[in-house]
């Protein structure tokens, strides 16, 4: 059973990794712009690791990259061979990922005390 | 019969208890204690001159002339002098400073030449006509008329004196307080004092008379500003400004010389009398002799001159009644004496004091002596009663005094204040006898052992008892005029080896006191110890001329043997630590949380940046381009103004961690928002029309 899940694993990363250069430019820079946030967040965690304090930067330092990620998962939207989102304009999650940004850093910033 | 004294008895008592409303207290004139503190307050700053400012000098030299020592300090004219020609040469003086200087002069009496007056004469009565507020009226009016009596300038007169009296009515209140200019509209019992100062100024400079009716106005403005006089329980009178304004408050002693000042000034130039209540001015002398000696020497001066003014003033003259001593001794006989004299000391005008009644403060309405007159001692001008009559015992008493003036013309001119009530000590021996020691039996109360003690010489008794006895100390203390007599203190101490205090009280009844130990309820009170008690009497009152601390010998007290869990008597605390310093608490502050080391976080900051950097090669990698900008000018302009608006609410939120607060950045946020809304779907719907447009093609 571990074996068949193994391999499963294993072909859904081919999968995966064959198919991307495929996908449109603009979505790339958009899972760059993930990647890099996430990567963010990670260093920040390491940081905390090391010395614990303070606690309150450090929520809202994660809280920010893992947030702005997540937005930028809006990119469902933009993406146009997914059906239901293909009525909306791709600027229109442009907007929607600003406005909720706003908001997200507003909080945060508040919080960074 | 009987009825008859019922009723006279009742009505004394309602007469006393009435008067008793009024308290009783005293108060001195000025004395020799006065003179002596003036000499210390008042020192020269430096030799030869009172500080730099011409009203302090002027107060110092005041007050001097006043208690009668200027001859005490003659070194301070010359160079005070000095001053004073300087400020009356100077064009720049004000007339603050010029009223200051010509006060100085009129004491010093200072050589300035003619001329010189002439010029400051012209400039005053300029300053009058341009006056705008209440004080420039103050300040020059009162220059012109020490400098018209220091020079003796007949033909010195006011130009509009009418015109001028008006100007400062005008600005009177209903209530009889002034404001000090027209500008503001806060009206101050001080400002009733200036004025009318400045009005009695204006008349005495006027050439011609001023109309009476306004003169009598002013007269009904300052009773109705004595309506507005407040009291204090002991008869004394002041003054006290409406409004508390913390910063500038004045107090009730520099509002109340104010008034009298300004009052008395009036009241000397006004034709006429003003009918101002004779207790008032008693009153207001009161307040200011109620003072003592004043510490500060702008409150001394005020104090001292508003005395002079009510010294000698044409109202009416205060008289003041005061003892010299309040406590009489039966012992000694001392004779009791009254003197009444102004305010500041000197004779009064032949009159008789009469003793009308003295009571006792304990027992209320029952008088002892009716209208005794007090014979007239013309050496040291006091009213002595030689013997006290003879109802009078130890104690506390309330004696009524009456001052009745021999010329009744007078009565107009002096006010004596009718009956005044103050308290009066006699104190007296207590006999003490009958005084014995015993010890009891407890059953039956049989005498076991009786021991007479000698309470007025020395005594060392020695008894012995066991916890089944009592001790009796009983004793008798009668008053000179054989009463019974109850002290404040009539204790009974006992005190064992090891320095443990036992304190009782002594009952009395009538003139028996009398006190019974029971040991056997008093075991556990004594923490069982036995062995020898040292015994203390004590007996004391304030009246008692001969209070005592006896002590009067010992007793061996046998008590049983302690149980286990008997009580400890509480350790004997050292005087020394117990008032004296305590430990010194070391506060223990939250330590501070520890910081990481410098480069570690400088490190992990780098490390931050290089996922952003990691980003931006991406971008170049993936070939990201900004193909879509817009080229044409309108959408162009939009989509920069969109950048320029999110990197202004970025901007925004910098700050807010840096320095704003919530709220302002919300408020920011709101507007800033607003606009980039506004741009924002203005830029995105064109990107949106071009790529629609795009496909569609």
């Amino acid at each position: 059973m571990a074996r068949s899940t193994g391999k499963d694993a294993h072909a859904l990363f081919h999968a995966l990794r064959s198919a991307y250069p495929a996908t449109p430019t603009n979505l790339k820079i958009i899972d760059l712009y993930v990647g890099f946030s996430v990567f963010t967040a990670l260093t920040q965690v390491a940081y905390m690791a090391i010395v614990g304090f303070p606690f309150n930067s450090f929520l809202s330092g994660v809280l920010s990259c893992i947030g702005t990620a997540i937005l930028a998962l809006l990119r469902i939207q933009v993406n146009k061979e997914n059906k239901e989102f293909k009525d909306l304009a791709a600027e229109r999650a442009f907007v929607d990922f600003v406005l909720c940004n706003l908001v997200l850093h507003l909080v945060i910033m508040n919080f960074l005390g | 019969m009987g009825r008859g004294n019922l009723g006279g008895g009742f009505a004394l008592l309602i007469l006393v208890v009435s008067s008793i409303y009024q308290a009783a207290a005293i108060f001195h004139p000025i004395s020799d204690s006065h003179r002596s503190a003036a000499l210390d307050l008042f020192t020269p700053v430096h030799h030869g001159s009172f500080s730099s400012s011409l009203e302090e000098a002027y107060e110092a030299l005041r007050t001097f002339e006043i208690l009668g020592i200027i001859e005490n300090k003659p070194d301070v004219g010359a160079a005070t002098c000095h001053t004073v020609s300087e400020t009356f040469r100077s064009t720049s003086s004000t007339s603050k400073d010029l009223y200051h200087a010509s006060k100085v002069n009129s004491i010093l009496k200072c050589d300035v030449d003619s001329k010189v007056f002439e010029g400051v004469v012209s400039r005053l009565q300029a300053a009058v006509s341009d006056a705008g507020s209440l004080l420039d009226f103050y300040y020059s009016i009162g220059s012109l008329v020490l400098i018209k009596d220091r020079t003796s300038k007949e033909d010195l007169h006011l130009v509009d004196a009418e015109g001028v009296f008006h100007s400062i009515k005008a600005l009177s209140q209903s209530d009889g307080r002034w404001r000090y200019s027209s500008n503001n509209p806060e009206s101050s019992t001080s400002a009733a004092g200036f004025a009318l100062e400045a009005l009695a100024g204006v008349v005495s400079l006027a050439s011609s008379e001023i109309d009476q009716s306004m003169i009598g106005t002013t007269k009904s403005d300052i009773l109705k500003l004595f309506d507005s006089i407040e009291k204090y329980d002991d008869g004394a009178f002041y003054f006290d400004e409406k409004v508390v304004d913390a910063s500038d408050h004045q107090g009730p002693l520099s509002t109340t010389s104010s008034v009298v000042r300004g009052v008395m000034a009036f009241a000397a130039v006004a034709s006429g009398s003003l009918n101002l209540p004779g207790d008032k001015i008693l009153g207001l002398a009161k307040f200011f002799l109620g003072i003592g000696i004043p510490g500060d020497a702008k409150d001394f001066f005020n104090q001292v001159n508003s005395l002079a003014c009510l010294e000698s003033n044409r109202v009416s003259v205060p008289l003041i009644l005061s003892l010299p001593a309040t406590v009489l001794s039966l012992t000694k006989k001392t004779p009791l004496e009254v003197r009444v004299n102004t305010v500041l000391g000197s004779n009064a005008p032949p009159l008789s004091v009469n003793l009308v009644r003295a009571s006792n403060s304990g027992s209320k309405g029952a008088s002892i002596i009716e209208n005794q007159e007090l014979k007239f001692d013309p050496e040291n001008a006091v009213y002595i009663l030689d013997v006290l009559p003879k109802g009078v015992d130890v104690g506390k008493y309330v004696f009524v005094f009456e001052v009745v003036l021999h010329d009744s013309e007078l009565k107009k001119v002096y006010v004596t204040g009718g009956q005044t009530q103050v308290p009066i000590f006699v104190t007296g021996v207590i006999k003490i006898d009958n005084a014995e020691v015993a010890v009891l039996d407890s059953d039956l109360g049989n005498i076991e052992i009786q021991k007479k003690l000698d309470l007025a010489g020395e005594n060392a008794v020695s008894l012995s008892a066991n916890h089944l006895e009592k001790l009796r100390l009983s004793f008798q203390l009668t008053t000179p005029l054989g009463h019974a007599f109850k002290p404040h203190q009539a204790i009974l101490k006992l005190i064992h080896e090891t320095k443990v205090e036992h304190i009782f009280m002594v009952g009395s009844s009538g003139k028996q006191f009398e006190i019974v130990l029971d040991f056997l309820g008093l075991i556990e009170k004594f923490f069982y110890f036995s062995g020898k008690y040292d015994m203390q009497l004590i007996v004391g009152d304030a009246v008692m001329e001969n209070s005592f601390l006896q002590a009067l010998g010992n007793v061996e007290l046998d008590l049983p043997e302690p149980p286990e869990k008997a009580p400890r008597p509480p350790l004997p605390v050292d005087p020394y630590s117990r008032y004296g310093p305590k430990a010194e608490i070391s506060h223990i502050f939250r330590s501070p949380e520890k910081r990481p080391a410098k480069e570690l976080s400088l490190a992990f900051l780098g490390l931050t940046f290089l996922p952003f950097i990691g980003f931006l090669v991406g971008l170049l990698r993936l070939g990201a381009n900004l193909k879509n900008f817009p080229t044409s000018a309108v959408p162009a302009t939009f989509a920069i103004l969109f950048q320029l608006g999110i990197a202004a609410v970025l901007l925004l939120y910098a700050l807010f961690w840096l320095k704003l607060d919530l709220f302002t950045t919300l408020r920011t946020l709101g507007f800033l928002g607003a606009f980039l809304m506004f741009v924002g779907h203005r830029t995105l719907s064109h990107l949106a029309a071009t790529s629609a447009k795009l496909k569609s093609a």
